[in-house]
């Protein structure tokens, strides 16, 4: 019986280090966005600071994962150690973006803000809203959810192709404005990223639970059952 | 609960192309000719097993299980203790007669043939499902090479030129033919366990069986020595059908294609070992493989 | 509680009389056995001549004879023991072991405990009514079929024993690769424990090679050679018998001889079957 305990309590701290990361990440994200939309300079330094968090964790959960498999565990087990570290890779990532997301914000909020309407605030909130779909299908443990959070990664695909053109075109039109355009540019790419890495973390939540491989199909597909 | 499972892939061939004749007049030891293997045709059942079920007096060890064994391939057993997998093992080469009290109901098919028919003799039976037991056991009394040919030689084979080269074939089979090649005269017991063990293959692989049954054949073993048999196991594939039974689940996942799963004398569930062990569809199974009983 | 020293004294003179006492007994019972021994030899050793060994039993009073008719009848009647109790003590020991329903097998067992118990002179009598009596003389015939009863049950009880000490996987193995029960039991069994039940006959030999009483009425003795199986035929039990009851010096001397002798022959056999054992235990792991 030692050895179940054993095994379980460090199943249990993988969980609970991915919840975390998660939670970490989802902050930068937010306050990334916050950062621009108020033009908080102290704001934007702090999540820079705040990406290191994230990274320990990826290490520490990378590490942790190790030792489990080398404990050959098998079944909902084994699919847990392997998500675990292809999801904590991908917040790291989402905590970069986030970072860069803060960089952009910083250097913005140093200069007068561009007159153009873009809809860079709805996509700000779809990626997020798709990042914690994602998250929260994690922690349910609901594989519906995630499975409906793909198909809406198109929604924000679509948005970051709209904002690119128009930003675009404002800086053809107005090259004093070309700097503060191409952070903008920068924001929405990072954007879609984060909706890409979402989408992952959604679809490695499906495999956890369902041990169905859903990557790359392009359809969410029924749920298996 | 559906307990008839097969993998899916599996259907149980009704019969070797041409040579299959009707029950009765077949007699049980003309083996049938081998289907060439082609890998692409379908895969063909070397033991089709049907609501067997085993009683030892009024204790019920086996309930109703059906599994169909796949020729050429490796089928692991796993399941705790206590809970048939050896029964079930000895039963589909008639070694749990042995027991005075054994009974059993149900049919079981080698390549089609009713290896419980009214005229079909156990040491028949046993000619063509070979076996290899936890602890090695080769016969004191003999020499390496002595150990090997015993089955041939007990049956009537005297041709000198005929025994070496079995030996030689054997033993290259069992990968122990390098160790042993020069001392082929030295008592068996003065080999190592894992070296015994191999005998023991080399043994029962000597007089041509079909099937090869193993009952945890490398538990008694170290490490490097059951990697060894386990890399054995999986040459072996090629030319004959195996069945292991194994309380190592990692051996069973390294090791096999299909693994079947008994709790309690029944056959919980059955299937392609990187399913079992990635995603089974039983909680029984997902229980036991994850280490959460037994 | 502390070891105080006065106990640890106390502990060790116990230690140390329990220790005297043992090897009191020990003494008490090789002692005997040493003093038997001398005084054979030191009263028999005198009269071990070649004639005493070539030599058959002379009339009283005239020198020299010996025994040499009784060493050879002995060993002759161990053979025809042999050639009775051998082949049934060991295919009984091996129906006990391998075949047989519980039930029967326990009755068996049984009914070999309680002969093995039986007086060897019932079976003197027993061989008498067999042998000697429808062929109207003594016979060696008789004395070799006494002496084989006598040795049935122990040569069935100790195959047996070896037989089932033999470890349950060699079976399995052999009958695993489409043996045959018989076969099994012959080419496999048989051969792992030929040691034990080489022992066991042995054992049963030196039992046997001493009995007198089922002698007396069944091979009689002879004064001289046997010359025919069907003839009464001596023996060194019977003739020590004989021998030692008489008046003359002489023949009382070649007694202890004769008893010397036969010590000696019994003593060759206990050799032999701790050769025979001795290797038997280092090769069972």
């Amino acid at each position: 019986m030692e050895r179940i305990i054993v095994i379980d309590m460090d199943l249990d701290a993988l969980k609970q280090k991915l919840l975390t990361m998660a939670s970490h990440a989802e902050t930068a994200v937010n306050e990334a966005l916050r950062a621009l939309l108020e033009r908080d300079y102290e704001l934007a330094l702090r999540v820079k600071e705040n990406d290191r968090v994230i990274d320990q964790l990826e290490v520490e959960i990378d590490d942790l994962a190790i030792h489990l498999l080398a404990r050959a565990p098998l079944a909902s087990d084994l699919r847990l150690v392997t998500v675990a570290m292809k999801i904590s890779q991908n917040l790291e990532r989402v905590g970069d973006e986030a970072t860069k997301i803060a960089k952009r914000a910083r250097d913005l909020s140093q200069e007068p803000p561009v007159k153009v309407v873009i809809d860079l605030p709805r996509m700000a909130k779809l990626a997020l809203d798709l990042l914690k779909g994602a998250l929260d299908a994690f922690v349910n443990r609901d594989p519906i959810a995630a499975r409906a959070v793909i198909p809406r990664d198109k929604e924000v695909d679509g948005l970051n192709k709209q904002v690119t053109e128009q930003l675009a075109q404002h800086m053809m039109e107005n090259p004093d404005t070309i700097k503060r355009c191409l952070n903008l540019i920068t924001i929405s790419r990072s954007l879609e990223r984060i909706a890409d890495h979402a989408t992952n973390v959604a679809e490695e939540v499906v495999y956890l639970y369902e041990a169905q491989d859903i990557r790359h199909t392009g359809k969410t597909g029924k749920a298996g059952l | 609960m559906n307990l008839t499972m097969t993998p899916e892939e599996t259907k149980a061939v009704p019969g070797a192309p041409a040579e299959k004749s009707p029950p009765a007049p077949q007699r049980f030891e003309n083996k049938p000719a081998p289907a060439p293997a082609t890998p692409a045709s379908r895969p063909v059942a070397a033991l089709a097993v049907k609501n067997l079920s085993v009683f030892f007096g009024k204790h019920q060890v086996l309930k109703n299980v059906s599994i169909n064994i796949e020729a050429r391939a490796v089928t692991a057993i796993i399941g705790p203790s206590g809970c048939g997998k050896s029964t079930f093992l000895r039963s589909l080469n008639r070694m749990h007669e042995l027991v005075a009290t054994a009974r059993m109901e149900g049919d079981i098919r080698l390549f089609d043939q009713d290896i419980y028919g009214k005229d079909v003799e156990p040491v028949i039976v046993r000619r063509r499902v070979g076996m290899v037991f936890q602890k090695s056991n080769p016969f004191p009394t003999m020499t390496i090479g002595e150990n090997v040919t015993v089955g041939l030689r007990l049956n009537g084979v005297r041709n000198r030129a005929v025994l070496a080269e079995q030996t030689e074939k054997s033993l290259r089979m069992a990968a122990l033919w390098d160790e042993v090649k020069d001392r082929l005269n030295a008592p068996a017991v003065s080999l190592s366990g894992g070296q015994q063990q191999r005998l023991c293959i080399a043994r029962a692989l000597a007089v041509q069986p079909e099937v090869l049954l193993m009952d945890e054949p490398a538990s008694a073993l170290d490490p490097l020595a059951t990697s060894k048999i386990e890399d054995l196991i999986r040459e072996l594939r090629k030319d004959y059908t195996i069945v292991i039974v194994t309380h190592n689940m990692q051996q069973a996942a390294r090791a096999s294609d299909h693994t079947a799963f008994f709790y309690l004398g029944e056959l919980v569930e059955f299937g392609p070992t990187s399913q079992i062990f990635t995603n089974p569809k039983q909680k029984r199974t997902e229980d036991y493989v994850t280490g959460r009983f037994g | 509680m502390t070891v105080s020293s006065t106990n640890h004294v106390w502990r060790k003179a116990k230690s140390l009389a329990m220790n005297g006492l043992c090897v009191g007994c020990a003494v008490l019972v090789i002692l005997p056995l040493g003093l038997i021994l001398f005084y054979l030899i030191q009263k028999g050793a005198s009269s071990l001549n070649w004639d005493f060994f070539s030599g058959v039993p002379k009339s009283p009073g005239t020198v020299g004879g010996g025994m040499g008719n009784a060493i050879v009848g002995t060993l002759e009647l161990l053979a025809l023991a042999s050639f009775v109790g051998v082949p049934v003590g060991v295919l009984g020991g091996v129906y006990l072991a391998e075949y047989g329903g519980e039930r029967l097998n326990n009755w068996i067992r049984f009914w070999a405990d309680v002969l093995n118990g039986v007086p060897s002179i019932v079976w003197g009598m027993v061989a008498y009514a067999l042998v000697v009596l429808p062929m109207k003389h003594f016979s060696a015939w008789a004395g070799g079929l006494a002496l084989g009863f006598i040795m049935i049950p122990l040569v069935l009880r100790t195959t047996e024993e070896v037989l089932v000490l033999v470890p349950r996987s060699y079976r399995e193995a052999a009958l695993a690769l489409g043996l045959p029960q018989w076969k099994t039991i012959v080419r496999i069994v048989l051969p792992t424990a030929l040691r034990g039940i080489i022992t066991g006959i042995l054992l049963a030999m030196g039992r046997v090679a001493g009995e007198t009483a089922p002698l007396l009425f069944t091979a009689f003795g002879n004064s001289n050679w046997n010359r025919h199986l069907a003839e009464p035929i001596a023996a060194l039990p019977l003739q020590i018998f004989n021998y030692a009851i008489s008046p003359y010096d002489d023949w009382n001397r070649q007694a202890w001889a004769g008893a010397l002798v036969l010590v000696a022959m019994t003593f060759c056999l206990s050799l032999g079957v701790r050769f025979f054992s001795g290797g038997r235990f280092q090769k069972n792991t």
